[in-house]
C-alpha cells in the first residue's frame, strides 16, 4: 500500500469542512457543504476547485510540437502560442491512454495536462515514444505546479478583483502566462470541466495557498464556496465531458466515447491513426449514450445494460442530475440501442430498471 | 459532531429506533445521513413486509453512494413514511423527525435489549 499523496491545500479543508476521500492515489475533498448544494452553486455563482493533482509534462525543445502531434488525436497546427487544446491519446489499437489539454507556450514549448490516475502511465508512454536525437525534452512538473479551477458564471467577475490582466481578453481555450493573480506569477486559461465558463488557474505549488485563500476572501462577496469532486462529478456529467477510466479506457476508443471530432484522421500520422482509420470506415460496433432513468434509483458505472434478448452494454457513469433533479448517466451499448428515445434496462442492485437514451449533453450553458 | 437524541435507541449500523410501546420508528442517524451526502432515493418495503433483525430491509441512495438499511428488531411494517417518495431530503434535513422511514410493530420485545442507548452509541461512534 503506497502513502497517499497530498496537493499544496491539503491543510485548508478541513478549515472549510471538506470530507477527504481517496482520488486516483490523492487524498482530496469529496465534498464540502454539499454536493446538491455546491453543483448549484457553480451553474448559478461561482465555486473554487483545487485541482492540484493534475499532473503536468513539459515537453520542450525544437521538436517538441513534432512529438505531441504524433501522439495526440487531434491536430496540434490548429493551434497557437497562447491557445490550448482538448486531445485524447491513443494507443496503436485506436483504443485511449488519457485525455489531456495541450497548453501552447511557444513553438518549442508545451504543457500537456494529464489525468492525475495516468500520470505514471502517460509518462511512461511518451518517453517510450521520445524520438531519439530529435531534439524533445520532457520533464514531470506535477509536484511542483498547483491547479486552481474557477469555474461559474460569476467567475471573470472574481478573477478580476485579483488581478490588473483584462480577463475578458482571454478567450474560450485560450490563456495568459504571467498573470499576476493576488501577487503570485500565473498562468489563466479559460477552460475548465464543468460546462460553466471559467478558468484554471495554474501557479508554483508553494503560492497555491495564498491563491486560493485570495480568491475565497474576494468571492466571499458573491457567494464563492470551495467545492468538491463529488460536485465537480456531477458538473461535468450533465455537460457530458468524458472521464477517463470511465468513458475513456485502454480499450475504449474515443471515437467510441463520442469524441471524433477531436480525432484528425486527416492529419500526416499519429500513433492510433490506423486503427481509428479503419473503425471510422468500417463503423463502430458500440458507442456511448446519454441515459435518463424511468424506474428509481441511480445506475452507476459498471452496471449491465440489457436488451430484449440479453446483455447489450455497461454504464460507464451515472448520477444523480441536481440541475435537473433526475437520474441520469452515460452508457456504452450496441449501435442499434444508440437512437434517442430508445429504450434499455439496467440492472441496479439485482433488479431491472428501465431507462431511455436521451440527447445529449445533458446541460448546456446560455450562451451569455 | 453529530447529534445523538437521548432518548432514542441505536444500532452499529447506524439506524435510530424510537420506541413506542411495542411499536417503534426506524430512520438512519445524523452521523449516517452526514457521510451519506444528499440523499436523493429511499427504497423501504411496503406495509405487511415481516423485518428480521439483523437483515437489510431498504437501502438509502445519495448522489455520493448508496448503503443497505439493516433492521434495527423483528417485527411487521405497519406504516411506511410516504413523504421520503417525494421529498428523500428530509432525511438530510429532519433525521429524527421526519425522515423516518418505517413504523414497526415488534415481534421479539427482547431484541430492545441488543440496541444501544445514546452514550453507547456515542462512543461507538469514537471508536
Amino acid at each position: 500500500m503506497t502513502e497517499l499523496r497530498r496537493t499544496p491545500l491539503f491543510s485548508l479543508y478541513k478549515k472549510y469542512g471538506a470530507q477527504v476521500v481517496d482520488f486516483a492515489g490523492y487524498e482530496m475533498p469529496v465534498q464540502f457543504s454539499g454536493i446538491v448544494a455546491e453543483h448549484k452553486l457553480v451553474r448559478e455563482k461561482a465555486g473554487l476547485f483545487d485541482v492540484s493533482h493534475m499532473g503536468e509534462i513539459e515537453v520542450t525543445g525544437p521538436g517538441a510540437g513534432a512529438f505531441i502531434q504524433k501522439i495526440i488525436t487531434n491536430d496540434l497546427i490548429k493551434i497557437l502560442p497562447g491557445q490550448a487544446q482538448y486531445s485524447p491519446i491513443a494507443n496503436d489499437k485506436g483504443g485511449t491512454v488519457d485525455d489531456v489539454l495541450v497548453y501552447c507556450l511557444n513553438e518549442d514549448e508545451y504543457w500537456v495536462v494529464v489525468n492525475a490516475a495516468n500520470r505514471e502511465k502517460d509518462w511512461e508512454w511518451m518517453v517510450s515514444h521520445q524520438p531519439e536525437n530529435a531534439g524533445v525534452t520532457l520533464r514531470d512538473r506535477s509536484d511542483e505546479i498547483a491547479q486552481l479551477a474557477l469555474q461559474g458564471p460569476l467567475a471573470e467577475t472574481i478573477l478580476q478583483k485579483l488581478t490588473t490582466v483584462d480577463l475578458s481578453q482571454i478567450r474560450y481555450y485560450s490563456f495568459q502566462t504571467n498573470v499576476n493573480v493576488a501577487g503570485v506569477t500565473s498562468l489563466v486559461s479559460r477552460t475548465g470541466y464543468t460546462g460553466e465558463d471559467g478558468f484554471e488557474i495554474y501557479m508554483d505549488a508553494s503560492q497555491a495557498m495564498s491563491v486560493f485563500e485570495a480568491l475565497m476572501e474576494k468571492g466571499a462577496l458573491f457567494g464563492l464556496e470551495p467545492i468538491g469532486l463529488g460536485a465537480r462529478d456531477t458538473l461535468r456529467l450533465e455537460a457530458r465531458l468524458p472521464l477517463y477510466g470511465h468513458e475513456l479506457l485502454d480499450d475504449i476508443s474515443p471515437l467510441e466515447a463520442g469524441l471524433g471530432i477531436f480525432v484528425k484522421t486527416a492529419k500526416f500520422d499519429f500513433i492510433g491513426k490506423d486503427a481509428l482509420l479503419s473503425q471510422k470506415e468500417n463503423g463502430l460496433r458500440r458507442k456511448i449514450v446519454g441515459f435518463e432513468m424511468k424506474d428509481r434509483g441511480i445506475a452507476r458505472g459498471g452496471f449491465q445494460v440489457f436488451g430484449p434478448d440479453g446483455p447489450i452494454g455497461f454504464v460507464t457513469s451515472g448520477t444523480f442530475s441536481p440541475t435537473f433533479n433526475k437520474s441520469i448517466g452515460l452508457a456504452m451499448v450496441e449501435l442499434s440501442y444508440t437512437e434517442v428515445g430508445t429504450e434499455f434496462d439496467i440492472e441496479i442492485r439485482g433488479k431491472k430498471a428501465r431507462a431511455v437514451v436521451v440527447k445529449t449533453p445533458f446541460y448546456k450553458r446560455a450562451k451569455a | 459532531m453529530s447529534q445523538v437524541p437521548a432518548n432514542l435507541k441505536y444500532t452499529k449500523e447506524h439506524e435510530w429506533v424510537r420506541l413506542d410501546g411495542n411499536r417503534a420508528y426506524v430512520g438512519i442517524t445524523d452521523f449516517a445521513q452526514h457521510e451519506l451526502g444528499d440523499i436523493v432515493f429511499v427504497e423501504i418495503p411496503e406495509v405487511g413486509a415481516e423485518l428480521i433483525a439483523g437483515e437489510t430491509f431498504g437501502t438509502v441512495e445519495s448522489v455520493k453512494t448508496v448503503s443497505d438499511l439493516y433492521a434495527p428488531l423483528s417485527g411487521k411494517v405497519i406504516e411506511v413514511n410516504q413523504s421520503l417518495i417525494d421529498h428523500p431530503e428530509l432525511v438530510n434535513t429532519a433525521t429524527y423527525s421526519e425522515g423516518w422511514m418505517v413504523l414497526v410493530e415488534m415481534s421479539a420485545a427482547e431484541d430492545v435489549n441488543d440496541l444501544m442507548d445514546a452514550d453507547a452509541y456515542t462512543s461507538h461512534l469514537g471508536e
